[in-house]
């Protein structure tokens, strides 16, 4: 077999590609975060469908939101792969207690990596889908600006001003909170990034980590739910 | 003490199996082993047929007692194998579940007696170092500094009972795989021969249909021998070397 084959067919190659998407979207998190924090920036809107002009125009964002695409379908795919082989690998189970050590976020990886990707589909059907392929969005023209962009800013803030969509978003994020609690030290571990000489920091800054972006994500509609 | 035990029995590999239930007498000094060992005599004289379970040193370090207790492997006690559990962890009046570890590289042969000759595969496969056999080397004839030697022993304490496989949810060998790697390629005996090693044992073990380890360090909490996952980590790490810089 050749040899690349063989180590992204390996169980140690499947987790490597896991932690490497999964490196690429903890990246990714914080790029989508403190670009929308230009949600609350209270200029009417203006920050923030400039900004998301920018984003989707851009021919260097277009590559890479396209790699993003991939990356996610990538590491869904093969977090269901892996998902059914540890399943068929623990065969039959009857055991009455708990084993100790493992959290419930590490043994549940699956399915909250399940409630993301639906979530993920609603919302881009919500905001991303209309903004690129329909032309429901109003165009508004900016002084100063060159052109006349889509009212995304509207699109979003009139969607939070439906309880069912904002909570539909805070579960999102919750789940994402608790996916990322064990990912983010779990991506190193696969990598073989392991020591007692930065393992503590890698953890912390993991916890950090977490807290701030999934903090950030929660505000976001709670702020147009509240006003 | 009087126990209620729900002892695993299964008559063959495809045999279903089930919980039989039965009631023990248990001195409080007794091991684990020496209780079953009790109810075993009581079977015997009763002609019925005792219960099916591994041992061989009963000093903690042969890893053949392969049996959930409560769900757990080796028991509610931490850093223990099943024949150092002393029954006075348990308390007059408790329920006991005692079933086989599971795996599907596990098979189960009868009762709690559990085929781990997966384990030998993956040895064979390399987890072996290359030397001429004849008279024994003199000692320190290689130097090697202290904190490599501990990290090695430590790596080496692992006593292959595959309580890591069975208390993972993924059913995977990687605690086992990566001490036994480790404490072989840690020193430099090991050294020369570590992609090789690392390549051929992770090989076997994905081919014995072990689950993919997904960090929930499980393993490492229910070890007897209380294995670090930074093993797991260093095997990780060893797998890509190889794969990046070997010819094989």
């Amino acid at each position: 077999m050749n040899w690349i084959t063989r180590f992204l067919t390996s169980s140690l190659g499947q987790k490597v590609i896991m932690s490497l998407t999964g490196i690429f979207l903890i990246l990714f998190l914080v790029v989508h975060m403190t670009g929308n924090l230009q949600l609350l920036a209270n200029d009417g809107g203006r920050s923030f469908n400039v900004y998301a002009e920018f984003m989707s125009e851009n021919p260097f964002i277009r590559v890479i939101s396209i790699g993003l695409y991939a990356f996610i379908l990538l590491h869904a795919i093969q977090g269901i792969v892996l998902y059914l082989a540890n399943r068929k690998a623990k065969g039959s189970t009857h055991s009455t207690g708990k084993v100790a050590g493992a959290t419930w976020a590490s043994k549940n990886m699956a399915l909250l990596g399940i409630l993301i990707f639906a979530f993920l589909c609603l919302h881009m059907g919500d905001f991303w889908f209309k903004m690129r392929f329909t032309d429901q969005l109003q165009m508004v023209t900016y002084d100063g600006h060159h052109t006349a962009v889509q009212d995304i800013y509207s699109r979003v803030s009139a969607a939070f001003q439906n309880v069912w969509i904002v909570i539909i978003y805070l579960v999102g994020v919750f789940a994402l909170a608790i996916h990322l609690v064990h990912g983010f030290q779990s991506s190193f571990q696969s990598l073989g990034i392991n020591h007692k000489k930065y393992t503590p920091t890698i953890n912390a800054i993991g916890w950090i980590y977490t807290i701030l972006i999934t903090s950030g994500f929660a505000i976001m509609p709670l702020y147009f739910f509240l006003q | 003490m009087k126990l209620t035990l729900h002892v695993w029995r299964q008559k063959a590999a495809n045999d279903p199996g089930t919980f039989e239930k039965h009631n023990v007498e248990a001195d409080e000094h007794m091991s684990f082993l020496e209780m079953l060992d009790v109810l075993n005599q009581t079977l015997i004289e009763q002609k019925k047929e005792p219960i099916a379970f591994e041992h061989d040193c009963r000093e903690g370090i042969c890893g053949a007692c392969s049996m959930m207790i409560n769900g757990r492997p080796h028991g509610p006690l931490n850093g223990t194998t099943a024949c150092q559990l002393h029954m006075r962890h348990f308390k007059d009046g408790d329920q006991i579940w005692i079933e086989p570890f599971r795996a599907k590289a596990f098979k189960v042969v009868r009762d709690l007696v559990v085929d781990r000759s997966s384990f030998d595969r993956i040895i064979q496969a390399g987890g072996f170092i290359s030397v001429n056999t004849g008279q024994a080397v003199d000692g320190n004839t290689i130097p090697i500094e202290k904190e490599r030697s501990s990290s090695s022993m430590d790596a080496a304490a692992c006593i292959g009972c595959g309580a890591c496989v069975a208390a993972c949810p993924n059913g995977s060998a990687m605690l086992f795989t990566a001490a036994k790697a480790a404490h072989l390629g840690i020193l430099p005996q090991g050294e020369v021969e570590e992609d090789r090693r690392v390549l051929s044992m992770v090989t076997q073990m994905d081919k014995e249909g072990f689950g993919r380890c997904s960090n929930t360090y499980a393993c490492e909490a229910e070890c007897p021998k209380e294995i670090s996952v930074t093993n797991i980590a260093r095997l990780n790490r060893a797998y890509l070397k190889a794969s990046l810089r070997s010819d094989l």
